[in-house]
């Protein structure tokens, strides 16, 4: 028993007593036993590798805490083995259903320190893109949040056109999914001929799709007494708890970093931030589903107004330098292989950089210490603060209801556990 | 945004309204930061929440090795009104890590406090439920010390359980 470690020692000693009460109902007087079950980490619902211990007496959760952590791959602490440019591909593989986004906060964190200017092209590219990306996770939130309902018609028209927009990532950066497309500086190359006609139609056809799946959803009864009125959480215990995104703005508060504090050239768009009214699961629901229009329009817009000129800055001590100039241009040859070899200083200081994500506030925090690497890669991602909200949510509800507020939460666990 | 002169302001108001709590300020790419000692973490967050920022977006740790004092937790606050942030930062040394918890007033600093307790070691003093968040419970060591070593994970293999050797690092 003495070679135990402090923790087992610690885990030997716990009192279960405390668990093993039994509760009586405060009208019929019966005696019911508060049950202790692990609710994942393997279950279709949880979407990942989230483990509930939720307390429940009969059908009801009394409480729950959930256990992370299981999908750990040390990310920030690989972050700090690699070159500035070389990290952009291991942070896209936080948050895998926002790839572009974890690229964003980590390369305008890294662009703030190295003080460097983005062009307008560029921006208007990577918002064409962040948006597309926008809509696909939704789509894959919408497709399997019906599933969870017991929808699974749903799941295929949302996975069909995610189809499409996976497709046109493929068009532009080679990849369907992490696809390294956004640089310190801007991206790694200019949109492909026909790209544009490609993203039009996809644009034109979408709202009607929209129109589709409310048609699907919207009036269904089984939908509506799953969603309305189950689970909500009001504006300030939300803001205590640090819920951004579709989440808060559900429950009304019309937070969006895209309105508020404007990044890569969101101020130059027209679009609405679509608000719920009471943060029941039903808002949560439609709210999204709105967003899904709205960045449509903001597509749209960038493709009409998108500028001409560079694609990545011309600041040759940042980004690689064309692949033409390599064979006529020592200085291109220099400049190629200082960037490949060791990758660029940056400026010693710490930034936080934060953006609108799918699910809320994505923050990157990047520590220079004037050297290639990264001191310190943090990201402050929405899930895992969300995660914190589970448990208010979802007390006193049904279980059937906890299935339906943790697919309306949008975890995606990859983000969570990093 | 408090922009230099802003932040000095601020500083100086809430220095004399906590004596000794404000080390230094800090304005850089257009972010205002105040540095702060340890032990006034509380009063700053109460006192800057009464000035609208109310908003725990983000609780982070650092380690400056090798410079001490070594361990830095970062609080970045957001003021959801004037649309304008600021990051409250400090420092406590490896031998006694020891900051107060902002979780009983803040819930939003939950699980970032434990995951900045997980992966530095900073015990977060009056937090309801200080245990690791992303490693597992019986990990030793804090994997985002810098003079933790990449892949210093002890792996168990089949093939040394048969010779009677226990986990390699």
């Amino acid at each position: 028993v003495t070679d135990l470690s402090e923790y087992r020692q610690q885990e030997e000693s716990i009192d279960f007593s405390a668990r093993e009460q039994t509760v009586a109902h405060p009208e019929t007087g019966y005696e019911q036993e508060l049950l202790t079950i692990n609710f994942g980490p393997h279950h279709p619902a949880t979407h990942g590798v989230l483990r509930l211990l939720v307390h429940l007496e009969g059908e009801v959760v009394r409480d729950l805490k959930p256990v992370i952590g299981y999908l750990h791959t040390g990310i920030e602490k690989t972050a700090e083995d690699k070159s500035y440019w070389k990290v952009i591909p291991v942070v896209e593989r936080m948050d895998y259903l926002a790839y572009y986004f974890n690229a964003q906060a980590f390369c305008g964190a890294v662009e703030t320190l190295v003080e460097v200017e983005v062009p307008k092209r560029a921006q208007y590219l990577r918002v064409i893109h962040l948006e597309l990306n926008r809509i696909m996770s939704h789509l894959v939130w919408l497709g399997t949040s019906a599933l969870d309902l017991g929808a699974i018609s749903m799941f295929w028209y949302g996975f069909r056109e995610r189809e499409t927009i996976l497709d046109l990532f493929e068009m532009s950066s080679g990849q369907r999914m992490h696809t390294r497309y956004f640089q310190v500086g801007g991206v790694i190359e200019d949109i492909p001929a026909g790209f544009e006609a490609r993203v039009r139609a996809f644009c034109k056809e979408m709202p009607d799709r929209v129109e589709q799946y409310k048609a699907l959803l919207a009036k269904n009864e089984i939908v509506l007494n799953r969603l309305r009125n189950v689970c909500p959480l009001s504006q300030e215990e939300l803001l205590a708890l640090g819920v951004t995104g579709p989440l808060l703005r559900a429950a009304g508060h019309p937070w969006d970093l895209r309105k508020a504090i404007p990044y890569s050239n969101y101020e130059d768009f027209d679009f609405k931030v679509p608000v719920g009214t009471v943060g029941d699961n039903y808002d949560r629901f439609f709210v999204r589903l709105a967003e899904i229009n709205e960045s449509v329009k903001i597509i749209e817009q960038a493709l009409d107004g998108l500028p001409e000129g560079p694609f990545i800055t011309e600041d040759r001590k940042v980004a690689l330098p064309p692949r033409y100039e390599l064979a006529t241009s020592m200085e291109a040859l220099i400049h190629h292989f200082k960037l490949v070899t060791e990758g660029f200083r940056v400026p010693p200081g710490e930034v936080y950089y934060a953006i609108e994500s799918p699910r809320g506030e994505l923050g990157c925090f990047v520590r220079s210490d004037g050297s290639s690497k990264p001191a310190r890669v943090h990201v402050r991602d929405p899930s895992f603060v969300h995660m914190q909200a589970v448990a208010p949510m979802v007390k006193d509800a049904y279980i059937a209801d906890l299935i339906a507020t943790l697919a309306c939460l949008d975890p995606i666990i990859g983000g969570v556990d990093r | 945004v408090p922009d230099a002169t802003g932040l000095e302001l601020l500083a100086q108001e809430l220095r004399e309204a906590q004596p000794d709590s404000v080390h230094d300020t800090e304005f850089f790419r257009g972010k205002a930061a105040l540095h702060i000692e340890p032990a006034a973490i509380r009063a700053t967050l109460e006192f800057l929440r009464d000035k609208g920022f109310a908003f725990l977006v983000s609780v982070h740790g650092l380690d400056y090795y090798p410079r001490e004092p070594r361990l830095g937790v970062q609080y970045e606050l957001l003021n959801m009104e004037a649309a304008d942030r600021i990051a409250v930062k400090l420092r406590v040394a490896t031998d006694d890590p020891r900051v107060e918890s902002v979780t009983p007033r803040w819930p939003a600093a939950d699980h970032q406090e434990r995951e900045v307790y997980d992966m530095f070691g900073v015990i977060f003093e009056g937090h309801p439920d200080l245990r690791r968040i992303l490693m597992p419970e019986d990990y030793e060591g804090f994997p985002q010390r810098r003079d933790f070593p990449t892949g210093g994970e002890p792996v168990l293999f089949t093939k040394d359980e048969a010779d009677g050797r226990d986990y390699t690092a």
